[in-house]
């Protein structure tokens, strides 16, 4: 009965959208007050079957309702509670409900908060995202229906993929696909802003908020995903430069110049139709991204189980949102481009080399990504390009972009002087040279070129990002007074700071080592003991294991029993590494179960992972300092 | 100005590498073995344990040798398909029974119906890595020679029996 | 300086900067290429390129993992269906390693013998890295071309 009830709703919800979206352009077009008040409640409407279609869906999975085939496939009877919901995106069809019903609850919300923008506006914004919800109703409907029943039903389900029953995992994509698909609302907002007769700065403010939300959910998405591929995968890296992972980084990059050229945008006016091609461009790469792990065209660890079908409409879908809006961009964008001069030495010139910078960024890493499926179509042989390369490569942009961060956060709009900068910025760079120096070298014992440039600008980004958050107070007459503008812009930074200087400690000190230890051994990796005391069989709720009891000493002080499983999934009949980790704040040490090696010994990978919370930690202050610039009160007018 | 033309005009230069990318179909998997003999293999019988089924007793008929497994979602769903294949007479089809409880594999049998001829029991999996299985469910079309002369992955329906089957069998008949 | 030549030195600095990263850049992505070698390749056509590490993919032929015990060293034959090459690899393997699996390798060939330092399987069931069915399914082109 109710995955019925999700079918006939998520048919119902297209035909709404659809009428969402002609009468919402349509109205804009014609001016027609009737149309356009009919745009709101038609968005409403759309959001509430969507919502039913979801909520009927989740239903068939906690009711275990092994009669849809979609639950039958990905969850059984054993499956903990939180799983059985976390499986209702566990695979495609699923996750593109999810991403239908997000765009449905960013489209709300922009109905809800966008009231006092010009009608006509507001409207065509309603009825873009109203198109846009149209075409993935439909890829939903016609290529991947969760709701398809099978007969006979059978008594118990496939159980849902062992890697993704984990809390990591269940929280990653939807966290994820807010942020890619927010930036479906900055794409509404500047197809709106060049559909308009008039365009000037003030769309810039409107989308802002909007972008930075986005912005700030891709984020902590990114950031989780790497934090489960670190502790689930077992592989001990946080980032793999994998096809699937790339796919999510350029539109985040693309995501933060647009951050920083809407400032521009919004202060001074200038930028606006490079402004609008980078929202364009950030929803156009979530887009591409999606379209490259569902359809299977390029090899990942991550990709979804593919079908061509899928990917052809994907396809279509891309070359009509992305092309329509690329040619629009062409016909529009020349006659707005006004003269507003501004210095050579100035805040405007520190952004556009941000933005720069980031594309270039952005082109190697598409480059990087794309180049093993050109030569591939061009018969030229297969290749893959390693992580060795973007991790060179990203040097070239990354490098001066963080040397310029500080010097763009304190530089004066419109003209600066070299001297007013120097004299701001010499007291945090020599504080910074100094500790940059003086920690890798005297507490971890060694120092290099590439190491000491990264903890020196790191430490220099969080001393001036702390200096630029102090300047956002103002004590005014007894009334504290806090620009949250600024104030969010140097937690931001701050974030920055952290991130890079977790990343250049691990990347410098880490050890990671496949060692073979008997029971009893003891062994020595990068300072800590580690001794294998048992191995023992256990048992969970849906799986059984094998799980080993490992002491780990500081000197001859025991810190501390580590207790990593090799798991079987009693359904799926798979294997799964737990690795066990000593989480502090200033390191990490993680220890994995591998496999049997005979005679009671075992293989076991360990690794010392110093620093490498600031990673994730730095992207939470990231996201945080994003929060607090939304909640700037300019944007609630 | 010509230069806003150029977001687009880089657009529309890497697309068609995705449609090229995009003929590269991965859902077809042929197999090595078709054309070749089937591995061989000699398992109990699932329903009577007692009763050894060797490979060599299987020749000299055209069968249908089908993958399955209780645990697997596919199975259920081509086995409306399977029973109606086995009334019809058309084709004897054998079953492995892959991975699997011996007990849940007879109740599901006595639950859903049999369609098949015998059932090999493969315990281990070791039959079906011979086999070259990717997964369950998985059919192989044998010749009355033990040739493999078609292979589907995935569930079977009518219409993938008419398309692929049928036309294989007639083929090989000629 | 005038405004003017200011400018021009500033252009002319980012663009020679420019040059040099896409110089350094090409050139890190040319040494950082990795090869898809197809096993039969490997064996039949010695395509493998020397001193440098390139990629293998096949299907792990049954009871032919080999390790001592005790060792972190393992070896087994990875098949294509139609040539056989040996890996060695040292240190953990990947969860879903197993017979009958499909899986890529990547490292050097040392006197007929594949040293891999990565051993990648999916961890998924029914899934085959693409470059894998894409060797097999040479094999099935070219045996059917030759009857």
């Amino acid at each position: 009965m109710f995955p019925e009830i999700g079918h006939f709703a998520l048919i119902l919800a297209l035909v709404v959208s659809l009428c969402q979206g002609s009468a919402s352009l349509y109205g804009a077009a014609k001016q027609n007050k009737d149309l356009i008040t009919l745009s709101r409640p038609l968005a409403h409407t759309q959001s509430l079957f969507v919502l039913i279609a979801f909520a009927c869906l989740v239903y068939s999975f906690v009711s275990d309702d092994f009669s849809v085939l979609y639950v039958a496939s990905n969850s059984q009877l054993a499956l903990p509670l939180l799983f059985k919901v976390s499986a209702v995106w566990g695979a495609h069809e699923g996750s593109l409900l999810l991403w239908v019903l997000i765009l449905s609850t960013w489209t709300t919300l922009v109905c809800l908060f966008s009231k006092n923008l010009p009608d006509i506006f507001s409207s065509r914004v309603i009825g873009v995202l109203g198109f846009l919800n149209f075409g993935f109703i439909l890829f939903t409907l016609f290529t991947s229906n969760p709701f398809e029943r099978i007969f006979p039903s059978p008594l118990d389900g496939n159980d849902l993929n062992p890697l993704l029953q984990d809390i990591g995992l269940a929280i990653h994509p939807p966290i994820l696909y807010v942020g890619y698909v927010g930036f479906a609302v900055a794409y509404a907002f500047a197809i709106s802003a060049m559909l308009s007769e008039k365009l000037d700065k003030n769309w810039a403010k409107w989308t802002r908020p909007w972008t930075t939300a986005a912005w700030l959910f891709l984020t902590i998405g990114i950031a989780l995903g790497s934090w489960w591929a670190y502790y689930e995968l077992g592989w001990g890296g946080w980032w793999f430069w994998d096809p699937v992972e790339n796919a999510s980084f350029m539109p985040w990059l693309i995501g933060t110049a647009l951050i920083h050229s809407l400032a521009v945008t919004e202060k001074r006016g200038v930028f606006i139709s490079w402004t609008l091609l980078l929202s364009v461009s950030a929803f156009s790469l979530s887009l591409l991204g999606t379209f490259l792990v569902r359809s299977g065209i390029l090899i990942s660890v991550h990709a979804f189980a593919t079908d061509p079908e899928r990917g052809l409409f994907i396809l279509i879908f891309l070359i009509s949102v992305i092309g329509g809006a690329l040619l629009l961009y062409a016909k529009k964008a020349s006659d707005l481009d006004k003269k507003v001069g501004f210095g050579a030495l100035s805040r405007e010139t520190f952004l556009l080399l941000n933005n720069v910078l980031l594309v270039i960024a952005t082109i190697l890493i598409l480059l990087g990504t794309l180049a093993p499926l050109v030569l591939e179509v061009f018969n030229m042989g297969k290749i893959s390009i390693g992580a060795p390369w973007f991790e060179i490569a990203m040097l070239v942009p990354m490098i001066p972009l963080l040397i310029l961060v500080t010097m763009g956060m304190h530089s004066l709009w419109i003209k600066d002087s070299s001297f007013n900068l120097y004299k701001k910025l010499r007291s945090p760079l020599g504080i910074a040279t100094l500790v940059g120096i003086v920690i890798p070298t005297f507490y971890y014992g060694r120092s290099g070129l590439l190491l000491l440039i990264g903890s020196t600008i790191s430490i220099w980004i969080i001393i001036s990002s702390l200096l630029s958050l102090r300047s956002s107070w103002k004590n005014n007459q007894g009334r504290f007074h806090i620009n949250r503008s600024v104030a969010g812009m140097s937690i931001a930074h701050l974030g920055l700071g952290v991130f890079v200087f977790g990343v250049t400690i691990v990347s410098s000190f880490g050890v990671e080592t496949d060692r073979g230890f008997s029971l009893g051994d003891q062994i020595s990796v990068a300072g800590y003991e580690y001794k294998l005391n048992s191995i023992e069989s256990i048992k969970g709720p849906n799986y059984e294991a094998i799980e080993a009891d490992i002491s780990v000493f500081d000197g001859s002080e025991l810190i501390s029993h580590l207790r990593p499983q090799k798991r079987t999934y009693l359904v799926q009949k798979s294997p799964m590494t737990e690795a066990a980790i000593l989480a502090k704040w200033n390191k990490d040490l993680f220890v994995a179960l591998g496999d049997s090696l005979g005679n009671d010994s075992w293989s076991i990978r360990i690794q010392y992972k110093p620093m490498v919370r600031w990673i994730w930690l730095g992207c939470l202050i990231m996201a945080l300092g994003g929060l607090i610039a939304i909640s700037d009160k300019r944007y609630r007018r | 100005m010509k230069k806003h033309y150029l977001p687009i005009l880089f657009f529309l230069a890497i697309m068609p590498i995705f449609f090229i990318g995009m003929d590269r179909d991965k859902s077809v998997l042929p197999s090595p073995l078709i054309g070749e003999k089937i591995p061989q293999f000699s398992l109990p019988s699932l329903i009577n344990s007692e009763l050894q089924i060797d490979s060599s007793e299987l020749l000299n008929n055209t069968f249908l040798f089908n993958v399955w497994a209780t645990w697997c979602v596919g199975c259920l769903e081509e086995h409306d398909f399977l029973m109606k294949l086995s009334e019809s007479n058309e084709i004897p089809i054998v079953g492995l029974n892959w991975r699997d409880n011996h007990n849940d594999a007879l109740a599901w049998l006595r639950d859903y119906g049999n369609p098949y001829t015998i059932i090999a029991e493969d315990v281990s999996g070791r039959v079906a890595i011979d086999w070259g299985v990717y997964g369950a469910p998985e059919s192989f079309l044998v010749n009355s020679n033990g040739i493999i002369i078609h292979k589907h992955l995935g569930p079977l329906d009518d219409d993938i029996w008419e398309r692929d089957f049928s036309r294989a069998i007639i083929n090989d008949a000629n | 300086m005038k405004p003017r030549q200011q400018r021009m030195l500033a252009v002319g600095l980012s663009l020679s900067g420019l040059i040099i990263a896409a110089i350094l850049t090409f050139k890190a992505f040319e040494e950082n290429m990795m090869f898809f070698i197809t096993i039969t390749d490997v064996v039949e056509n010695n395509k493998a390129p020397i001193d440098r590490e390139f990629r293998v993919g096949g299907l792990v032929v049954s009871d032919s993992i080999t390790r001592e015990t005790g060792s972190l060293t393992m070896s087994f034959i990875l098949t294509d269906n139609r040539n056989q090459l040996t890996v060695n690899y040292t240190g953990v393997l990947p969860d879903l390693f197993r017979e009958g699996q499909g899986v890529v390798a990547i490292g050097k060939l040392n006197q007929n013998v594949f040293i891999a330092d990565t051993i990648l399987a999916k961890h998924d069931e029914n899934y085959m890295p693409p470059e894998v069915i894409d060797s097999l399914k040479d094999h099935v082109a070219e045996t059917k071309e030759g009857y």
